[in-house]
């Protein structure tokens, strides 16, 4: 009968992670604001993606010793979501949202343009780690569609020239 | 707290307020366009015109006009202004002195009294456009709170229960099961711990009405949930939102902490016996988190995959515990309902859809944006008359209503009245509220593969008919557009469509063929014409 591991109860006494890196507390507070239940994973995973930008699987590790649940368990939770992010993402983020309505004024225009652009597909990171590009299903800007986020900024009404503008320095590296 | 303390500060904010009021959006749309710095600039100028007792700033929710953006309302005289850039603020102050001669710098002044406004029946909209969403004193002086401590102190929960019934309401998600109903069974559950969940996590593509009353009046909801939990005997809330919307999120966040600051959330709410205690759960970017077992499954920390039903989460949802969930939509209902009567409720609309529904009305339509209508409104009244139809004399082909999950009607239906029932015998459905206009440059084949890659994308997997017949679907419509299909390859795809609806575990398979069913019914001609020519 396997029993908990050490580890496990180490990281609910000890407050620092082997490493030295202090981003772990980050999770360790989270992990007792909600008493280290097992329900409250999707609340620690989004604090963990928030302090170490992707779920690398160290931090996948880490949760499920501090939950003490199997890592399996973890893992099918983190890629379940589709906010979850198991690799790091770039220094830029543009997400092209294709909800309907911005898809009916022309999205997928604007989604071919930025990937001829910076030559990589939705999902990818361009190779100098600079820029990302992600689809969003519906970001609820409907009424002013089409829209494009950029670093986390909407901006609606969009067209082919105008996303060029907003990308040009992220690529230019100005 | 009690009633007198709550009414003073009601008397309080009002009697602080002066005459005029220039209100602005601060919705997420309209901040994407620089609505906060409009705001700053407007604040500014008061003050340097030394206005700033005679006049009010206000920041304020959601104004419904969204395409139409930035928007600037000013009371009492009733201005709209469209489309306001941060330099035009000094323009806008101008107007408030009569002697001076109107600027050339104003801002598109658009028509209050337009259909787009004159034919909306505003009761989930009712604060929205008009109160600080941050504020919750400016809820109060329009009376929020009044219906909780009416419902703690003054009825017990089978009166309110039966309100609700008397309403008529249906649940505004899309599902339509009569409220009173849903709370009755609730209530009549036995156990000690029962749950209220407020479903906020609207993942139709093209629907932002949650997300507009979330971030215009969301002690509407919390009040709402309260009430709700008081009928069913429930003392905890979880509102699911998702991640998508972080302001909503923020305006909860803070609408909760204030509410427990004045002992109107929380424990021994108005110094009652009564607790209700509301957390946030933040989604994870899965749409059948929308379903309401997934979405329970995601509050326990697992995937967002569905349970099969029975049982209802009425009887075992949330830990196993009887769960009242609703959509946002029907919980912003609630005030209203218990402050004029079930039956003031049930006298608008139709006999069988009652009361309003919020639509989000996109896509290729002159003036995009949130529209309250009673139920049996027309769709040619909306889309037209409100809508303005499709810009630069353009001609619609259709109106897709349920998202994904519904279907398209064609030109020839518009004039159908909006109800739960009529909308099913067209071969859609009401669903959340999401309205897109599609003129004649949309191919239909198009859009039923554009939402089968929603439904294939967003299927959790978990049964064979979704999980790989959504796959198929979208394989055989990539096959049809291009061009590479035979005759016999239509029949077959209708097949799949029933097959897939009929043994799928969750209300995505089961309506992930609708808008390919919808489609060959009223656009068949569109799909004959790209079956291979021997």
């Amino acid at each position: 009968m396997p029993t908990v591991s050490p580890q496990a109860q180490v990281s609910q006494n000890h407050p620092e992670h082997p490493s030295g890196d202090k981003r772990f507390k980050v999770l360790d507070v989270t992990m007792k604001r909600n008493q280290y239940s097992q329900d409250a994973l999707i609340e620690i995973l989004h604090k963990a993606q928030e302090a170490f930008g992707f779920l690398e699987e160290d931090v996948l590790l880490y949760v499920a010793r501090g939950l003490k649940l199997p890592l399996s368990r973890v893992y099918g939770v983190a890629t379940f979501y589709h906010l979850f992010s198991l690799k790091p993402s770039g220094a830029h983020t543009c997400v092209v949202c294709l909800g309907t309505a911005c898809y009916v004024k022309g999205a997928n225009a604007l989604l071919d343009t930025l990937k001829a652009e910076i030559d990589i597909k939705p999902g990818e990171t361009t190779a100098d780690g600079q820029v990302s590009l992600v689809i969003a299903r519906c970001i609820g800007a409907c009424g002013i569609a089409p829209a494009v986020v950029f670093d986390g900024k909407v901006v609606g009404k969009q067209t082919e020239e105008s996303v060029m503008e907003n990308i040009q320095p992220w690529v230019t590296g100005e | 707290m009690d009633i007198a303390e709550l009414r003073k500060i009601a008397q309080e904010t009002q009697v602080n307020k002066p005459k005029t009021c220039i209100r602005c959006c601060s919705s997420s749309g309209c901040l994407s366009s620089q609505g906060d710095v409009v705001r700053n600039n407007l604040e500014s100028a008061i003050a340097k015109a030394g206005l700033k007792e005679e006049v009010e700033v206000r920041r304020v929710g959601c104004m419904g006009f969204c395409g139409q953006g930035p928007l600037v309302e000013v009371d009492p005289v009733g201005s709209l202004y469209e489309q306001v850039t941060p330099d035009q603020a000094a323009a806008i102050i101008s107007t408030l002195d009569p002697t001076l001669p109107p600027s050339e710098s104003l801002p598109f002044q658009g028509d209050p009294n337009h259909p787009f406004f004159a034919l909306q029946h505003n009761i989930v909209r009712q604060n929205s456009g008009h109160i600080d969403p941050e504020s919750i004193e400016d809820y109060i002086a329009t009376g929020g709170y009044e219906q909780l401590h009416h419902v703690i102190y003054d009825l017990t929960p089978d009166q309110i229960i039966a309100e609700v019934t008397k309403s008529g309401l249906r649940g505004r998600g899309g599902g339509g099961y009569p409220t009173g109903l849903k709370w009755s069974t609730v209530a009549k559950m036995s156990g000690k711990q029962k749950y209220v969940i407020c479903n906020a996590d609207e993942g139709d593509p093209g629907a932002f009405m949650d997300r507009s009353v979330l971030e215009s009046d969301p002690h509407r909801v919390l009040e709402g949930m309260a009430i709700a939990a008081y009928a069913v005997g429930a003392n905890h809330g979880f509102i699911y939102v998702r991640a998508e919307y972080p302001l909503a999120i923020k305006r909860l966040q803070k609408a909760i902490q204030q509410a427990k600051k004045y002992g109107l959330m929380g424990s021994q709410i108005f110094d009652s016996p009564f607790d209700c205690k509301i957390d946030i759960r933040v989604g994870g970017g899965a749409f059948v988190c929308g379903e309401e077992t997934a979405l329970i499954n995601s509050i326990e920390g697992g995937r967002g995959n569905p349970s099969p039903r029975p049982p209802y989460p009425a009887q075992s949802g949330l830990w196993e515990c009887p769960t009242l969930i609703n959509n946002v939509e029907t919980f912003a209902n609630i005030v209203p309902i218990i402050r004029e009567g079930g039956s003031w409720y049930a006298s608008i609309g139709t006999a069988k859809s009652k009361g309003t529904k919020v639509f989000a009305l996109t896509g290729k339509v002159k003036y995009a944006g949130l529209v309250e209508v009673p139920m049996g409104m027309t769709v040619r009244q909306v889309v037209e008359e409100m809508g303005g139809g499709v810009p630069d004399g353009g001609t619609i082909k259709a109106v897709q209503t349920g998202g994904p999950s519904g279907g398209c009607i064609p030109a020839s239906a518009l004039d159908t009245p909006i109800e739960y029932d009529t909308l099913l015998a067209l071969g859609t459905m009401m669903g959340s509220g999401g309205m897109i206009v599609m003129d004649d440059s949309t191919n239909m084949v198009d859009m039923a593969q554009f939402y089968m890659d929603f439904c294939q994308s967003e299927s959790c997997g978990k049964c064979i008919p979704c999980r790989t017949g959504t796959v198929q679907l979208y394989e055989m419509l990539t096959k049809l557009l291009n061009k590479e299909a035979k005759p016999e390859d239509i029949e077959k795809l209708e097949a799949l469509c029933h097959m897939v609806k009929e043994t799928s575990l969750c209300g995505l398979g089961q309506s992930a063929p609708n808008p390919v069913l919808s489609t060959l019914r009223y656009f068949k001609d569109e799909y004959l014409e790209l079956v291979k020519s021997e």
